[in-house]
């Protein structure tokens, strides 16, 4: 009965619309308005309006990087990422540049050269230096892009290493993650599906001499200014391993291992004194306290960044960076894969 | 034409083989599978402010996936997912470049039709079925694919991984290929008939920017699609009799399968060879429209034809080499990764050169403010805002940052997405009056062009500081992460906005069908255009021209040329004495 009200009114709606529209139709073609075509009222409305909410974008821009810019990440806490963020403030730079020019001069010229009656546009097709001009300037500023972007690619992607990094496995499933840690003789065992039984969750197999000394954990601790070499498993679907203050994201492929390598270089500890990091702390626990939630303290977590199934937004691991003492103290506690299984 | 058939409604509405028609079943079609997709934002859109919140409408439309109106995380997924295919291909590729290449590409090169008429009708019906079967899909027990636009395997391949993989998915796959079918029946059709058809006198280089841009999307439709095309047939394989395409070494539901050898990347090379030049298949159409708008109503001639010719093919070409750059993150090798960023960075030069040369035939113009040209100008903000983000996402170092963020959410929107549906919506207001003899009312056409720029932008723009606060996409709510409750009211507005534009296409879609039926007559050149299309008789001829097609004498844009009384000349208007054409 509810619904069947509501499609009448909408009918009815529809319909009165239909008959004023008809109406003021009717009395502006006795007025001899043409025919919908545009006035040379229109034109001066329109491009003033152009002008006005072109602006009005523009300086929203403005307002939304002084509004809302500081939501944004706090500095790197990993070696490369520094790399990383310099690349990003420089492209960042430039495209802002390019914006905040082009707009207002497409918001201008919609305004200026809005049509009035009388006037003639130029008859100007082409001019070759002009096109040569702003073909060869953002081709500059491109390569410049380019190279610098190849080179902070290449040294993350094949790191030179000074010291031996030290490894660890990050294994996915739905809808959460398993660390492997290589042990003394930083060494993976062979790890296979086939092998999944029980408290085997990641599928170790034990005969392998390698394995006997794998640390298995559900929390993820590392040594603040070691390198360490992610290898990345998955159990089931695709995940995407995604460490944002660490600047580093890497798929989890069933079927094959990925790498990445990175370098921590603040301790959780210290990231939690960090100025950014503090207010972001403070505004968000105001809001949970607000709804009754528990208070927040600052933690890196590790994000699923890959769409894996219907709990994708809740595949989490909690990251610890600690000092080299803290966390051999920490391995030490851990039982390895021979007194597990 | 010789010989008149006697029409009746079937095969004058129904089982037409006229290409203005056929371009008119696209657009309606595409217009209803575009109801569709906005309202399934709106629905996330909801459910993205308020998280795990309870509403009403959420259980009307979603019934028990929606229990207590609240919305099931399998749901958001399936959402998100059909949405995204909606608009990619079936309002933006079908609806845009099915719609206005059929209209267009007879009646501005001067034939009487497109080369097979069978084919034609045969490509839109290809169409129908897959968007009847993509609908059908949202209805089964299992719920409709969820896997997310690209429905990356082995998500998409096991049942056991998301209900939405079941027969959703079978028949999300069978849709495509149904879809792909008629894509190319169609893009096949579009390059014989500029190849061949053009009237006496109708070099390339006096072709509207619409043409080269309908011919060269064409072109990257049938070398692209039928890759994905194979990448649907393999996964169909995988799923339905157990082969190993893309699947290896999987433990799921408690058991290992016995899928070895496979690569689930395998696929995404296969899908993103078609999916980068998707893009610009989206597009290219978009941009010739907005071109043939942005010249007629500056009353001026495109600024840089040749160069706009040329940016276009340089675009389309390097298209096709730079599909790795959604690929950064797999693991790819390092070096291929490299190539992908060189290769997609140079793509940034052509689209720099179009954006100027836009903004240079707007200047010293006499432009005429129609509810196209704004959605023209519209067209090129949208275009400059989400182009410049792409030389963020196509470095590949800097991709980590925000690979899979609400910053590339808010990039491909606002480049492909806002841009694309302007030009669609610049076609609609520009091309109406060929369409259907009439005109679409004024008002209404700038209160739509208002609200949908001002809200797009509100929606999109933001989207931005949520990827830089590491925001990922695809999350059904961002509770889970106290890093990310002061990001909640940045959602909250978006969604305001989101609400506000879908509810404003409503002015839209009332305009269009209240113009069909009652909108002023046209009358035959409405916007005193010089392209081919304005000079056949108002009310539709099977052949188009009653008497012999036009010849044509100048390229389209000779407006505003000295030495004429009029701001234009037509294309069938021979040359003055001493006159040089030029083109």
């Amino acid at each position: 009965m509810n619904t069947v009200s509501i499609i009448v009114l909408i009918v009815l709606a529809v319909l009165t619309i239909v008959q004023v529209m008809r109406i003021s139709e009717i009395s502006s073609s006795i007025q001899g308005g043409k025919d919908n075509q545009v006035s040379e009222k229109d034109n001066d409305t329109q491009g003033k309006l152009l002008l006005l909410v072109g602006m009005g974008f523009v300086i929203s821009v403005l307002v939304m990087y002084w509004a809302w810019g500081y939501h944004s990440l706090p500095a790197p806490s990993s070696e490369h990422g520094s790399e990383i963020d310099s690349l990003w403030n420089l492209s960042m730079l430039i495209i802002n540049v390019v914006f905040f020019i082009v707009q207002p001069i497409l918001f201008y010229f919609g305004y200026k050269y809005r049509g009035k009656k009388g006037t003639k546009a130029v008859y100007y097709e082409h001019n070759n230096k002009l096109e040569l001009f702003w073909t060869v300037v953002p081709a500059l500023f491109l390569a410049v892009l380019i190279i610098w972007g190849l080179n902070v690619w290449s040294g993350l992607m094949m790191p030179e290493n000074e010291e031996e990094p030290i490894v660890i496995e990050l294994y996915a499933q739905q809808f959460n993650w398993t660390a492997r840690y290589s042990g003394g003789d930083n060494q993976l065992g062979y790890a296979t599906v086939h092998e999944i039984a029980g408290a085997n969750i990641v599928g170790v197999d034990t005969k392998d001499a390698y394995s006997s000394d794998d640390i298995i954990t559900k929390e993820l601790h590392l040594p603040v200014g070691k390198p360490i070499k992610f290898e990345f498993r998955s159990q089931d679907v695709i995940h995407s391993a995604f460490f944002p203050h660490f600047r580093a994201q890497m798929n989890c492929v069933p079927g094959s291992k990925t790498y990445f390598q990175f370098t921590p270089t603040k301790t959780t500890a210290e990231i939690r004194q960090d100025k950014d990091v503090k207010n972001h702390v403070a505004e968000v626990n105001e809001i949970r306290l607000a709804k009754g939630e528990d208070v927040w303290e600052f933690n890196y977590v590790l994000l699923c960044n890959k769409i894996c199934g219907a709990a994708h937004y809740n595949m989490q691991m909690e990251i610890i960076v600690e000092t080299e003492d803290e966390f051999n103290a920490w391995i030490k506690e851990q039982k390895t894969v021979a007194e597990t299984l | 034409m010789e010989h008149h058939h006697k029409e009746n409604f079937f095969t004058k509405y129904i089982f037409t083989m006229d290409h203005k028609m056929i371009g008119k079943q696209f657009l309606i079609t595409g217009m209803i599978m575009g109801i569709v997709g906005v309202m399934m934002s709106m629905l996330f859109r909801l459910e993205l402010a308020y998280p795990e919140q309870s509403f009403p409408i959420l259980e009307f439309f979603l019934g028990k996936w929606a229990p207590d109106g609240v919305m099931d995380p399998n749901m958001y997924l399936a959402l998100v997912t059909i949405h995204g295919t909606i608009m990619v291909f079936f309002v933006l590729t079908a609806g845009l470049s099915g719609t206005f290449s059929n209209l267009l590409i007879p009646l501005q090169i001067g034939a009487r039709d497109m080369a097979s008429g069978f084919m034609n009708a045969l490509s839109y019906w290809f169409f129908f079925l897959s968007s009847v079967v993509m609908i059908a899909s949202l209805f089964v027990e299992s719920g409709p694919a969820s896997g997310g636009w690209t429905v990356y395997p082995p998500l998409s391949a096991l049942p056991q991984a998301m209900p939405g993989s079941g027969t959703g998915m079978t028949l999300w796959l069978i849709s495509m290929t149904f879809f792909i079918v008629g894509s190319l029946l169609g893009s096949l059709n579009y390059i014989v008939t500029v190849i061949n058809m053009r009237t006496k006198g109708m070099s390339m280089t006096r072709l509207p920017l619409t043409i080269w841009a309908f011919f060269v999307t064409a072109v990257l439709g049938v070398l692209s699609f039928p890759v994905l095309l194979s990448a649907a047939l393999l996964l169909m394989m995988d799923r339905l009799i157990g082969t190993s395409f893309y699947l290896s070494d999987i433990f799921i539901g408690g058991e290992v399968l016995s899928y070895s050898g496979g690569s689930p990347v395998l696929y995404q090379h296969l899908f993103w060879f078609l999916g980068h030049p998707e893009v610009y298949i989206i597009l290219l159409p978009a941009l010739g429209i907005s071109s043939e708008v942005i010249a007629t109503n500056s009353r001026k001639p495109i600024f840089g034809y040749r160069a706009m010719v040329g940016s276009i093919l340089a675009i389309a070409f390097l298209s096709f080499i730079v599909w790795g750059h959604h690929m950064f993150v797999t693991g790819m090798n390092p070096f291929l990764g490299s190539v992908f960023t060189f290769t997609t960075l140079l793509i940034a030069i052509p689209s720099a050169v179009k954006a100027f040369n836009y903004i240079t035939t707007l200047w010293k113009g006499n432009i005429q403010y129609t509810p196209a040209m704004l959605f023209s100008i519209g067209l090129v903000s949208t275009f400059v805002t989400g182009g410049l983000t792409g030389v963020i996402l196509g470095d590949s170092a800097l991709d980590i940052n925000v690979h899979d963020t609400y910053f590339v959410v808010a990039h491909f929107h606002i480049v492909m997405g806002l841009s694309a549906i302007f030009g669609m919506f610049a076609g609609v207001y520009h091309w109406f009056p060929k369409m259907y003899g009439r005109m679409m009312n004024k008002s209404m056409g700038y209160a739509h062009f208002w609200l949908t720029f001002i809200t797009a932008y509100g929606v999109f723009f933001p989207m931005h500081f949520l990827g830089m606060a590491g925001l990922p996409r695809r999350y059904y709510s961002n509770t889970a992460f106290p890093m990310f409750d002061n990001l909640a009211d940045i959602n909250v507005l978006i969604t305001y906005f989101a609400i506000i534009g879908g509810i404003a296409q409503l002015i839209f879609i009332f305009n269009f069908f209240y113009s069909i039926w009652r909108g002023p007559k046209a009358s035959q050149n409405p916007w005193r255009a010089n392209s081919l299309e304005w000079t056949t008789p108002v009310e539709h001829l099977h052949g188009n021209w009653p008497g012999d097609v036009p010849i044509v004498y100048r390229w389209a844009y000779d407006y505003s040329k000295p030495g004429y009384d009029e701001d234009f000349v037509p294309q069938n208007v021979p040359l003055a004495e001493g006159e040089e054409s030029g083109h």
